[in-house]
């Protein structure tokens, strides 16, 4: 195991991010939530389901890439991560469709 | 955690991939979710009114808070700063048992309001509403099921770092039992708009 | 590493407590079952899991001979009703997730994945012991499932609802086994991929990765992604039964077609879990016994990813006839045609590797030779399923028992059995009675044909699978079908008595018989507990002959 404990010291952790730093992204966060509670007070229809959801990723991508430390990871985890939510997304796109087209009313 | 030692860039690609399967094993439930939302979207909004904004909320600032806290401890643990980053997990273990209580009562509020899965109050109502709610309690369950384990995974943490186990120069497990913690705060980050904001 | 390597030095230098020259044997003191339960040595680790799964692979058949049994006359004979479906149901729980599933990735994936990248073992060596006791315990769950509550799950392997959550047999009990057999499963494919991902030996690029491993890689992210859709799914029928959530109770608003398409979605790539390791093993035996390096390399690890990625976008073509929506009918019909390329892609490529290769006709080549037949004729059927216009036709019928059985049983089921007499001699340090080895392999491959080709016939003329009872129109089919599993069954026993045989008495092998040029062949045979005595330097391909040559 010698050989390669020393191959890959070089790949060892980046440093630490800064408190001052989490705590922006902290903010950032604080800040969508309150958006998106007070977006949902106004009746947009469909467009409140968007908005909301565009909100929630965008917090998902901030809490991934920083929190998780994505942006500082090798260029293959970020793709390992992109196929799991890319998974994700044909599983529930291409239910729809059949649900989205399925007939209904007949029973 | 022997072999964890050897290969720090391996335990943390081993602990994503495991990540992985935990946000498709809530992946189906989105998928109910969407679908259901797609047949009832009447019922969802109708349902969705009876949720408290105002718990929901507070829960997603506790639980972000705690990813920040989490986020906070590694960086303390890194920069040698012991006592600081127990501070930090002790007081993300402590946002975790308030979202747990927090969680509670607004359990028991619905089931006081006879509102359960297969209850004859939503028996009576809508279908799209029942539907509803049986999604909100398995999804919301299962949820709280992971915030159980994370609580736990950082107790052990604690004590890991406690016994010199976890240290400045070795905190792959504290960064793995973060990067659980984060993902537990990101299922919320979806669920919370999903069932208490859509009304 | 300089862990093996001192034990190598203290065996060389004959010290007073000498290290075990091979993983099978234990060291002074140490011996005993524990040590092998709870080893971390991968090795012992996927011998553990093959011998279970010949237990449950064995338990299983029994089933499905009973069931043929039943099934020569028509009428009422031999089982009840109720115990038929019960047969059914458990001989396709135990073979889909306690056989197949596990079958290849985790016995000779195990053994052999760390020695072909040239590591001395997995990623994470005590998670895998561990996936092994998680497999043990879906596998008890699953057994206890049989004997308490109201009687042994009845639903068949599909779970379907809305029969799953009304039946009153042990169906709960059952999907806990499935969801904690699931988890076994994920953790053998994330031990792969981080092991494929950070442990190659000095040398050993992507492009110089044997083609098991690259199948095993490929299975490994199906594994990853697709299984925990199956634990959800389980997870609910549970919550359906014991929590009363109704969210497939169409009488409540649910939609057992969501069901359907959560099972699938795990269950279609759930076969490609099956097949796809079988076909590292023919990627690695076809280049032996034709003395040839393979032909398209690039391609069959590219068709590897390529059948991993599109598998998962063409489940709902189980779902025809279901009335889900003609959309969704056409564009999963279509998908379908697609995944198919890869799989066509592999089999040229075998066929041109044995083109004017020296061909030397050893056991395991035709063993993997019987694979490319029965993998071509259950893949060629599997169109005639995939195409919406005729699946109308035939869903539901012995024409999709005879496909799946063709593709897993002459597919996966060859390809193990294949590897079984390719790594035999590495495993164990001897070998077989090889002709007798040829022989079995006929009667199996007769038995097999003749087991399931009448179930095309039947299924064609509308026989429907998991009936109990049919019309006398049938019976010319069925009877034939059961005198097949007979010689099925008798070619399988004289099989596994030759190996048996071979493991207690038979003539020891030196490092490499068949001339092998991946990394396993460069140990010696059984291979030592650490691996390799020096960390390995590749410089070659895995097809590269020149210089390699067979000592046996
Ligand atoms: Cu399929």
């Amino acid at each position: 195991m010698t050989e390669h404990s020393d191959e890959r010291a070089g790949e060892h952790a980046s440093h630490p991010l800064g408190y001052g730093f989490l705590t922006a992204i902290w903010a950032a966060l604080m800040v969508l939530t309150a958006v998106t509670i007070t977006v949902a007070q106004i009746d947009l229809g469909f467009w409140n389901v968007v908005v909301a959801l565009s909100i929630a990723s965008t917090k998902a991508l901030l809490v991934i890439f920083f929190f998780m430390h994505l942006k500082y990871e090798s260029r293959g985890l970020k793709w390992c991560v992109f196929l799991a939510f890319l998974i994700l997304a044909i599983c529930i796109g291409f239910t729809f469709f059949d649900v989205a087209y399925r007939p209904m009313g007949v029973a | 955690m022997t072999e964890q030692h050897k290969d720090y860039q391996g335990a943390k690609f081993g602990m994503w991939l495991f990540l992985f399967t935990e946000i498709l094993l809530f992946g189906g439930l989105f998928l109910l979710y969407s679908a259901y939302m797609h047949r009832y979207p009447e019922d969802f909004k109708e349902a969705g009114k009876a949720l408290d904004v105002f718990i929901g909320g507070l829960n997603t600032v506790v639980l972000i808070t705690s990813s920040l806290t989490m986020a906070l401890s590694i960086t303390a643990l890194r920069r040698n700063e012991k006592g600081r980053c127990m501070a930090f997990l002790a007081f993300t273990v402590l946002c975790a048992l308030a979202f747990l209580v927090n969680k509670f009562i607004e359990w028991s509020a619905k089931f006081g309001h006879g509102i359960f899965p297969g209850s004859p109050h939503l028996l009576e109502g809508p279908n799209g509403q029942g539907v509803f709610y049986s999604l909100y309690f398995a999804m919301t369950g299962l949820h709280g099921i992971h915030v159980c384990i994370g609580a736990a995974l950082m107790i052990f943490v604690m004590v890991l770092i406690r016994r010199g186990r976890v240290t400045p120069e070795n905190f792959g497990f504290l960064e793995n039992a973060g990067l659980y913690w984060h993902v537990v705060d990101l299922v919320w980050i979806f669920l919370f708009p999903l069932f208490y904001l859509i009304a | 590493m300089s862990d093996a390597i001192e034990r190598g030095k203290g065996h060389a230098q004959g010290q007073a407590t000498p290290a075990p020259a091979n993983f099978l044997e234990s060291a002074p003191g140490r011996e005993g079952i524990t040590s092998w339960i709870f080893s971390t040595d991968h090795k012992r680790i996927g011998l553990l899991y093959l011998t279970l799964i010949m237990v449950m692979f064995i338990t299983a058949t029994i089933l499905g001979l009973i069931l043929r049994l039943k099934l020569m006359t028509p009428g009422n004979t031999l089982l009840a009703p109720q115990t038929y479906n019960a047969t059914f149901t458990l001989h396709g729980v135990i073979m889909v997730f306690m056989v197949v599933i596990p079958s290849i990735p985790a016995s000779f994936g195990n053994i052999f994945l760390p020695i072909q990248i040239g590591a001395e073992d997995v990623s994470f060596p005590r998670l895998n012991n561990f996936s092994w006791w998680l497999y043990v315990t879906g596998a008890v769950l699953a057994l206890v499932s049989i004997f308490t509550g109201n009687g042994p799950p009845d639903t068949g392997w599909t779970f379907y609802v809305p029969f799953s959550e009304r039946t009153t047999t042990n169906v709960s009990l059952a999907v806990i086994a499935v969801f904690i057999l699931g988890f076994s499963s994920i953790l053998t494919g994330l031990n792969f991929i981080t092991t494929i991902h950070r442990l190659r030996a000095p040398g050993m690029t992507w492009r110089r990765l044997p083609l098991f491993v690259w199948s095993l890689y490929a299975t490994g992210w199906i594994q990853v992604l697709a299984t925990p859709i199956l634990g959800i799914t389980a997870l609910l029928i549970f919550g359906e039964r014991v929590l009363h959530l109704g969210l497939f109770d169409p009488g409540r608003g649910g939609d057992p077609l969501l069901y359907q398409h959560l099972f699938w979605i795990y269950s279609h790539p759930a076969v490609y879990i099956m097949i796809l390791p079988a076909m590292g093993v023919i990627s690695e035996v076809i280049p032996v016994f034709a003395r040839k390096r393979i032909f398209g390399y690039k391609m069959i690890a590219f068709s590897s990813l390529a059948i991993a990625f599109a598998g998962s976008l063409v489940w709902a073509h189980h779902m025809f006839t279901s009335g889900m929506s003609d959309l969704a009918v056409l564009v999963f019909s279509f998908l379908t045609f697609v995944v198919a390329i890869p799989s066509a892609i592999k089999v040229f490529n075998w066929l041109s590797t044995l083109y004017k290769g020296s061909i030397s006709l050893e056991p395991p080549l035709l063993y993997a030779l019987g694979f490319i037949f029965m993998f071509s004729v259950g893949g060629l059927t599997g169109l005639v399923l995939g195409s919406a216009g005729t699946n109308i036709h035939v869903h539901d019928t012995y024409f999709v028992v005879a496909h799946f059985h063709y593709v897993i049983f002459g597919g996966t089921g060859l390809g193990m059995f294949s590897a079984m007499h390719f790594w035999f001699p590495k495993i164990f340090g001897r070998m077989y009675d090889k002709k007798q080895a040829m022989r079995s392999f006929w009667v199996i491959l007769v038995g097999m044909n003749v087991l399931y080709f009448p179930m095309f016939i039947l299924g064609l003329q509308g026989m429907p699978r998991r009936y109990y009872d049919y019309l006398p129109q049938y019976a010319t089919g069925q009877f034939i079908s059961t005198v097949g599993s007979w010689i099925l069954a008798l070619g399988m026993g004289l099989m596994f008595l030759n190996l048996w045989a071979g493991i207690r008495r038979g003539r020891p092998v030196g490092m490499n018989p068949w001339g092998g040029a991946t990394l396993e062949w460069t140990l010696s045979s059984p291979p030592p507990p650490g691996n390799f005595l020096e960390e390995p330097v590749v410089d070659k391909g895995p097809y590269e002959y020149a210089g390699v040559r067979a000592d046996d």
